[in-house]
């Protein structure tokens, strides 16, 4: 036994020779990190390569404007998935908000009380569902927030009588659909939100227990993190997010609108997963959401410049999903193989 | 010499199932003492009332003597004593500057609430690496902690709970599903604390492990404390025999 483990030391002495098969699984999984972004940098140089028109100012800021809801919601859903959940009530919540906006401009012409009442109704909603899940003890905000996309859904058809209610404040319109030059304001909107999103998740303390929360939950609680109130937070966040994608709609279409946001959550959740992120939680960040929702805007605009078919839209989007997840799996093998040769790598 | 800490007439009910019955024990610093007990002895009943995961329902724990209320994981960390759990309990998704701070982050200024403080990332970092260079712990790099081996996880859980215990660590199956080299740095690291003068309670199946690094070897059954040894090679047989039930 004592001979063995001399044997043990002496090997342990010796430096580990260089292993090229170790090198390149490193290289493997700096590409599959990198993949989102990459991803978009090739889909832009080949739209630009085959359509002149991709790369006009006027296109862009076009991209920028049809792009700016999904990657609101995309930077609230992320810190759900990043928390282990999904808020399937995001796009139902920009309809509310809008029309809740719509009707108080019908009774007050005050600007600020309607922008109040549309980030209040996300907020609202947000809390609701992060109270029904954390106190409710749901095994999984699924079920809470696909009943709040039908309620809410519900809400905005009846307040709204189901049709729309014109008339938005200036404010409101110019924030929606007004630009600086061809770069819309909601582009503004959509930074400004990414770098509160970077700082908290980077830099606050809230970030971090956000992570581990994700990561390992009961770890999470044995740690002392306030699980609970971190869950809560996340669905306020998202759906205070989906309160200025509200905003945004309702000033670009000058209306409160019971049917704005159908489907968008599924959009919300397709950024996220196409920006890396993990759908069992702990890992996805604020750039690589963004440039999930950009691969979605990219992909549609293209599409729409040589006249296809929204139909093949739907599914071209679908694939990228697909081959995101597929990364993740990838991703994950990938990852234990290095965890793998590190350990062989200690023992040589 | 008072222990650092003690556990005097420790009862533990689950319904009618009882998971300590009257059980005392007492830990020295510096000394390293074995939990042993096959499956459903109390072992794992008595590391999470000192953890402060489970409450007693009679009896008392002392530290240096002064009776101490361990209600909640925050209590038992606050008297300096710190558990690593068989499972470990690491964010994998974490580097081990994260890992070690989790739930305690080094963050300012003190007048924000606690969650909008902004982090001390660096002092963090640094505070991280000299713990582990410290106990010797290498790391390859510093990257996701769930990008490292069995041992070097092992190696972070260790250090995590060094780092923070000023008192007591306890050490539940630290070995279990560890290679050979894995365990013996693992076992290194237990002598380590040792010599810092911590007081360590490890949790074991591995016999081997226990006759190296353990002082003493408390032996429970059913919920009770059945023997008291100093592990060797001359008491080995008795220990087995008190742990399968032919010698209490």
């Amino acid at each position: 036994m004592a001979e063995a483990t001399e044997m043990l030391d002496e090997r342990e002495a010796r430096p580990a020779a260089p292993d090229p098969r170790y090198r390149w699984l490193q290289l493997s999984l700096w590409t599959l990190r990198a993949g989102p972004a990459l991803i978009l940098a090739i889909l832009v140089l080949v739209v630009s390569l085959t359509t002149p028109v991709f790369f006009t100012s006027r296109n862009i800021g076009n991209v920028f404007s049809q792009t700016a809801v999904i990657a609101l919601l995309g930077l609230g859903q992320l810190l759900v998935i990043v928390s282990r959940g999904i808020d399937l009530s995001v796009g139902s919540t920009v309809a509310l908000s809008g029309v809740v906006g719509a009707i108080v401009y019908l009774h007050v012409h005050s600007t600020i009380l309607v922008v109040l009442a549309i980030l209040g109704t996300g907020l609202a909603v947000g809390l609701a569902n992060g109270l029904v899940f954390v106190l409710g003890r749901v095994p999984h905000p699924f079920i809470v927030t696909l009943a709040s996309l039908s309620i809410v859904r519900g809400l905005a058809l009846w307040a709204a009588n189901g049709t729309l209610i014109s008339g938005m404040p200036n404010g409101v319109d110019v924030l929606g659909g007004g630009s600086i030059g061809w770069l819309p304001y909601s582009f503004f909107v959509v930074a400004g939100l990414a770098v509160l999103a970077v700082i908290g998740t980077t830099y606050l303390v809230w970030g971090r227990w956000l992570y581990a929360v994700g990561g390992n939950p009961d770890a999470a609680r044995r740690a002392g993190i306030p699980v609970g109130r971190v869950l809560v937070s996340v669905y306020v966040l998202s759906g205070l997010a989906a309160g200025i994608g509200g905003l945004i709609t309702a000033g670009l279409i000058d209306a409160g609108s019971p049917t704005a946001g159908d489907l968008a959550e599924l959009d919300s959740i397709a950024a996220v997963i196409i920006g890396g992120a993990a759908f069992a939680g702990g890992r996805g960040n604020v750039g690589n959401a963004l440039v999930g929702a950009f691969t979605i805007g990219v992909i549609r605009n293209a599409l729409n410049l040589h006249n296809v078919n929204a139909f093949y839209q739907l599914m071209a989007i679908g694939v990228v999903v697909l081959l995101a997840v597929e990364g993740d799996v990838i991703r994950g093998y990938v990852e234990k193989r290095v965890r793998l040769a590190r350990a062989m790598r200690q023992d040589a | 010499m008072t222990p650092v800490l003690a556990v005097r007439g420790a009862e533990k009910r689950f319904g009618a199932v009882v998971g300590l019955d009257g059980v005392d024990l007492e830990v020295n610093a510096g000394e390293v003492l074995a939990l042993l007990g096959d499956n459903g002895a109390g072992k794992s009943t008595l590391i999470k009332c000192l953890s402060g995961a489970l409450a007693l329902d009679r009896g008392m724990i002392e530290m240096d003597g002064r009776r101490v209320s361990i209600h909640t994981p925050a209590d038992a960390r606050e008297l300096g004593i710190e558990t690593v759990y068989q499972d470990l309990a690491l964010f994998d998704n974490l580097r081990p500057a994260d890992n070690f701070y989790a739930g305690r982050e080094a963050a300012g200024p003190r007048w924000l609430p606690r969650s909008i403080r902004v982090l001390k990332r660096h002092e963090m970092t640094v505070t991280t690496r000299q713990t582990l260079a410290r106990l010797q712990v290498n790391l390859d790099d510093h990257g996701a902690v769930g990008l490292l081996s069995g041992g070097q996880r092992q190696g972070v859980a260790v250090a995590r709970a060094a780092a923070f215990a000023s008192r007591v660590v306890i050490l539940d199956e630290p070995t279990a599903a560890l290679g050979v080299r894995e365990s013996r740095r693992v076992l290194d690291l237990i002598l380590r604390l040792r010599e810092e003068g911590k007081a360590l309670i490890v949790v074991s199946h591995a016999m081997d492990h226990v006759m190296e690094v353990a002082d003493r070897a408390v032996v429970m059954r059913r919920g009770r404390k059945v023997g008291e040894l100093v592990p060797s090679a001359e008491t080995h047989a008795e220990i087995v025999s008190l742990i399968v039930g032919g010698g209490g």
